[in-house]
C-alpha cells in the first residue's frame, strides 16, 4: 500500500480525473472531498463490505423453497408500515 | 437452454429467454454472472429465488420491497441507467436480497442495495442507495 502524508487543504490525484482532498481534520476524524467522474462509484468500505456479507449469507440459505413456504405461512402477514419500523 | 441440478429446486431447465445477466456480478457472490428467477408469482410470494446458473448451489432469496416497506423508492444515476439499458422504468423489476438464517425470526431484507433487473434485455445490477434511512438489515419479523 502506498502511504502519503497530506495536510488540511491538500489533495492528491488518482489517475487524471479522481481528486481526493483533505477538507478537515478533527481528532481521529478526517473529512475528505472527492471529485471523480460519475462512472467511478464511491462507497464507504464498511457499507460495501456489509452488503457483500449479507449477499453471501443470503446465498447460503439452509431452507429449501417448500420449507420456506411452510415457515412463511406461519409468519404472515409481513406487510408493515414504514412508521412502525425504524431504520436498522 | 441451461440444464442444471440446483440445491433448492432439483434439476431444472432454463430457457435462454429467462437468463438474467449481471455484467458486474453480485458483490460477495463471486463466480456467478448468469441467474434466473424461480418461483416468481408462485404461492411462496412475495418471496422468490434468484438462482445462479454458473453455480447451481447458489441461490438468493429475494423479495419485492414494495410489498414490505411502504413508500420504498429506488434512485438510479445515469451510469446505472446506461449499464442496465433502461428505456422504460415500468419494465424494471426491483428486488431485495433476503437473508434467512437458521433462526427464521432473524430474517431480514437489504433495502439499501436493491437488485434491479431490466426485463427488456434481462440485464441485472445491484445498486447502492445513498438514502441513509434505508437499512441493510430490515427485519421482516418484529
Amino acid at each position: 500500500m502506498l502511504v502519503l502524508t497530506r495536510k488540511r487543504g491538500q489533495s492528491l490525484m488518482i489517475g487524471q480525473d479522481v481528486e481526493i482532498s483533505v477538507i478537515e481534520i478533527s481528532g481521529d476524524q478526517v473529512r475528505l472531498g472527492i471529485n471523480a467522474p460519475k462512472s467511478v462509484t464511491i462507497h464507504r468500505k464498511e457499507v460495501f463490505d456489509d452488503i457483500c456479507q449479507e449477499n453471501k449469507a443470503a446465498a447460503h440459505v439452509s431452507f429449501n423453497s417448500q420449507e420456506l413456504r411452510k415457515a412463511m405461512e406461519n409468519l404472515y402477514p409481513l406487510k408493515r408500515s414504514k412508521e412502525e419500523s425504524g431504520p436498522d | 437452454m441451461f440444464k442444471l441440478d440446483t440445491r433448492h429446486f432439483g434439476p431444472i431447465e432454463v430457457a435462454d429467454a429467462d437468463v438474467v445477466t449481471f455484467p458486474n456480478g453480485i458483490p460477495g457472490v463471486e463466480g456467478s454472472m448468469r441467474f434466473t428467477l424461480l418461483g416468481r408469482g408462485k404461492d411462496s410470494a412475495p418471496f422468490f429465488w434468484l438462482q445462479s446458473l454458473d453455480q447451481p448451489e447458489t441461490a438468493l432469496v429475494v423479495i419485492d420491497p414494495f410489498a414490505i416497506y411502504d413508500g420504498y423508492s429506488v434512485d438510479v444515476d445515469d451510469e446505472e441507467i446506461a449499464e442496465l439499458g433502461i428505456r422504460d422504468p415500468e419494465r424494471i423489476l426491483t428486488l431485495c436480497v433476503v437473508v434467512i438464517p437458521e433462526d427464521i425470526k432473524q430474517m431480514r431484507a437489504n433495502l439499501k442495495a436493491p437488485i434491479l433487473i431490466n426485463l427488456e434485455n434481462n440485464v441485472g445490477k445491484q445498486v447502492m442507495q445513498h438514502n441513509d434511512a434505508l437499512p441493510i438489515r430490515f427485519f421482516l419479523i418484529q
